[in-house]
């Protein structure tokens, strides 16, 4: 693979909005290509690397996924040129007056989400947030020409390009969750050179921001004996310092919770500690929020990990991570995935 | 004069201009701290003007004298700064506390990519995850003593209290429209550089291009006693909030101006009741010329020439702007047909100055 900041800017550059994700599909394709042996599509649009492994048949299978699709917003209607939209996953609006974005109309647009002024707002509005209804999108466009070239359906994408802050840190939208495909594609790249005898499913899986229709679908074809979700984890920083949140920058999650397995819990953590390689334990005393939730129950059920690149300010198109991380997980997953033996699956035990 | 001689001489917007205009928008320079745009206007104008200077508050002052007798001394006045936030503490844990300088609606601040310093140090103004809120806290407003900026973990010391931050936006053309931040008042900036490079030779042009605008009209005040004009135009930018109504069988009545629809002639705002002479001088110039306008409707918001006509014993002042939607936000939206027609009546108008406009008691 090449480096890993121009290829997250080559994805974070590639809209693919869930349930729209062929854009992200390509470019992922394309850097799978040289590292699978077969690549395919599902019916849902998630994209499938098949990586053989060496042995005989029948061998055991781990399926890794991470969903490609990004949110954003989609055209509800228009007036005098200008567009009202709702969301795709879930946005918080308070961060979206004046967001640069993109409108996929008949062409690309670049465009900024607009906060009417408060006289044409209702009273009740005051200096409190605008509902996501009240907003627009402006692309510059004399309306007779946006009608042309927008209708209600299209989809709008973050358009803040990325940021190199400090300390090997990115800041840009949708780094939820390429951060994820790019660990994975690093995981691909660390297993080239190595041995492993588990046949390796990387899945990019679509529709996780709304649907988790790639969670549900994938594993099926696949039918893995075990599955890795990898999805961003909370970042401690600003509103986001309890016990939700792991430190930023200090090594990948690994999810404890009803969606995980806990045998393989502790196995990822065995091996993280092994490697040296710094994790916390991420609490998920509920539900992962993750492509797990859809996985562990296709089926007749398949055990699941859930590592976590911690992320500030998840689901604004500044979210923030760290370069390290996204190293730190791929090869977690790689050297994991390598050190996989015939009888793993037996000690992927429940007690009792 | 008559429209077919204006048409030769007629200033245009090409590549030239905008490329100017695309520099003076990228450019940092929050009120108080204009060092990057005076820089440009320095580069642009110092070696083809009479006289140019910066005085004590920070205004480039330049003089280009016309030709011949009586001439008319009109001063063009256009802010540097531009609305933007200050560093004012730095937390343990490498997070930056920011204040507003300038009216920025703290609505417009969380989930923005903002440059710090002199170096344009990337950072952004996070906000919480969505996913850790709750919808009485979606409810409310998040507040700025609330919002930091984030530099990345190794920021150290390159960033201190006392940093100017700006929108990170990057100038773009989009359609008929340009798309920046601080358009309000680059297109100002820009318009007075051209004008400097077009001065028509019967008047004394007295350029200002004045500080802190957005925090009192404090540079203008200052320039307007020492350059001490028989008469003064500020050059600005004035919304258009020319989008629907929510309620779509309301009307939108309070536009302020059109996208579109021309240079914005004021009459009124809050600081300043225009000179009849100079509404007249204005609007005849534009019908004669064919240049399309727009009276701004009356009311609130003020330029410098609300300190101008204050000046000395009371100076005969006017301001003219160009429209642009989203003023002190992250991205403005305006029209390149909006400026280059701001350009051209101007042009236009000032060439037709004679002592003869000023003649006679204000009237209105």
């Amino acid at each position: 693979m090449t480096d890993l900041i121009p290829f997250l800017k080559e994805m974070l550059s590639a809209p693919g909005l869930s349930g729209f994700e062929s854009p992200i599909r390509e470019i992922i394709s394309k850097a799978w290509e040289p590292l699978v042996d077969e690549l395919s599509v599902s019916n849902i649009g998630s994209l499938h690397g098949y990586k053989k492994a060496e042995g005989n048949e029948p061998r055991p299978r781990v399926l890794i996924s991470a969903h490609m699709d990004a949110i954003g917003m989609m055209v509800t209607g228009i007036r005098d040129g200008l567009m009202h939209v709702t969301e795709i996953g879930g946005l918080d609006h308070r961060i979206l007056p004046g967001q640069p974005v993109t409108v996929h109309g008949r062409e690309d647009l670049p465009g900024v989400i607009v906060q009417p002024p408060g006289h044409l707002l209702p009273d009740s509005v005051g200096d409190g947030p605008v509902e996501m209804k009240y907003l627009l999108v402006d692309v510059g466009l004399r309306p007779e020409d946006v009608v042309e070239k927008v209708r209600v359906g299209d989809t709008v994408s973050y358009a803040q390009d990325p940021l190199e802050l400090s300390g090997e840190a990115l800041a840009g939208h949708t780094l939820d969750n390429r951060v994820s495909v790019a660990a994975t594609t690093l995981c691909l790249d660390g297993l080239q050179d190595r041995r492993h005898i588990w046949d390796v499913w990387a899945v990019a899986s679509a529709q996780e921001e709304e649907t988790l229709g790639g969670a549900f679908t994938s594993p099926f074809d696949i039918r893995p004996d075990i599955a890795i979700v990898i999805d961003v984890c909370f970042a401690k920083g600003p509103g986001s310092n309890d016990w939700r949140s792991l430190p930023f920058g200090e090594g990948v999650g690994i999810g404890y919770g009803p969606n995980i397995h806990p045998a393989l819990c502790e196995a990822f953590e065995k091996k993280a500690k092994a490697l040296e390689i710094p994790y916390h334990r991420d609490l998920m005393p509920k539900m992962s929020g993750t492509d797990a939730m859809a996985v562990q129950i296709v089926a007749e059920g398949i055990p699941c990990a859930v590592l976590g690149i911690p992320l500030r300010y998840m689901h604004t198109p500044v979210e923030t991570v760290s370069l390290k991380d996204i190293r730190r997980a791929g090869r977690l997953m790689a050297e994991f995935i390598a050190d996989l033996t015939p009888d793993s699956l037996d000690q992927i035990q429940w007690e009792g | 004069m008559k429209a077919e001689n204006m048409s030769e001489n007629a200033p245009m917007i090409d590549k030239d201009q905008l490329g100017l205009l695309e520099k003076l928008c990228n450019a940092c320079a929050v009120s108080g701290d204009e060092f990057e745009v005076r820089k440009i206007v320095r580069e642009e104008v110092a070696s083809i003007v009479d006289d140019f200077r910066v005085d004590a508050l920070g205004n480039v002052l330049a003089t280009k004298h016309g030709k011949g007798e009586n001439k008319v001394r009109v001063m063009l006045a256009a802010h540097m700064d531009e609305i933007g936030l200050m560093i004012v503490k730095k937390h343990d844990d490498d997070l930056f506390q920011f204040e507003c300088v300038g009216g920025i609606d703290p609505r417009q601040l969380p989930g923005k990519a903002v440059l710090v310093g002199r170096e344009h140090l990337p950072g952004v103004i996070g906000a919480k995850p969505i996913h850790m809120t709750t919808k009485k806290e979606r409810q409310n407003k998040i507040d700025v003593s609330d919002m930091r900026i984030d530099l990345g973990p190794q920021i150290g010391e390159k960033v201190k209290p006392g940093d100017r931050v700006t929108f990170a936006t990057r100038f773009e053309v989009l359609g008929p429209s340009l798309r920046a931040k601080a358009l309000d008042d680059r297109f100002g900036v820009a318009t007075l550089v051209e004008l400097i490079k077009r001065a028509p030779e019967n008047i004394d042009l007295l350029a200002a291009f004045t500080v802190q605008e957005e925090v009192g009209l404090r540079g203008a005040r200052v320039a307007a006693y020492a350059l001490n004009p028989d008469m003064a135009i500020a050059l600005d930018s004035t919304p258009a909030y020319d989008l629907p109504h929510w309620d779509e069988e309301d009307e939108n009545v309070q536009y302020n101006t059109h996208l579109d629809a021309g240079p914005a002639i004021y009459v009124m705002d809050r600081a300043t009741i225009a000179d009849q002479r100079l509404v007249s001088w204005l609007r005849d110039t534009a019908e004669i010329n064919g240049i399309p306008y727009q009276f701004r409707q009356p009311g609130g918001g003020g330029t410098d020439a609300g300190v101008i006509h204050k000046t000395r014993s009371g100076i005969p002042s006017i301001s003219v702007s160009v429209p642009a939607r989203y003023a002190h936000t992250a991205a403005s939206i305006a029209r390149l047909a909006d400026w280059e027609n701001t350009l051209k009546l101007l042009h236009a108008a000032l060439s037709r100055v004679t002592p003869d406009l000023l003649t006679g008691e204000r009237r209105g």
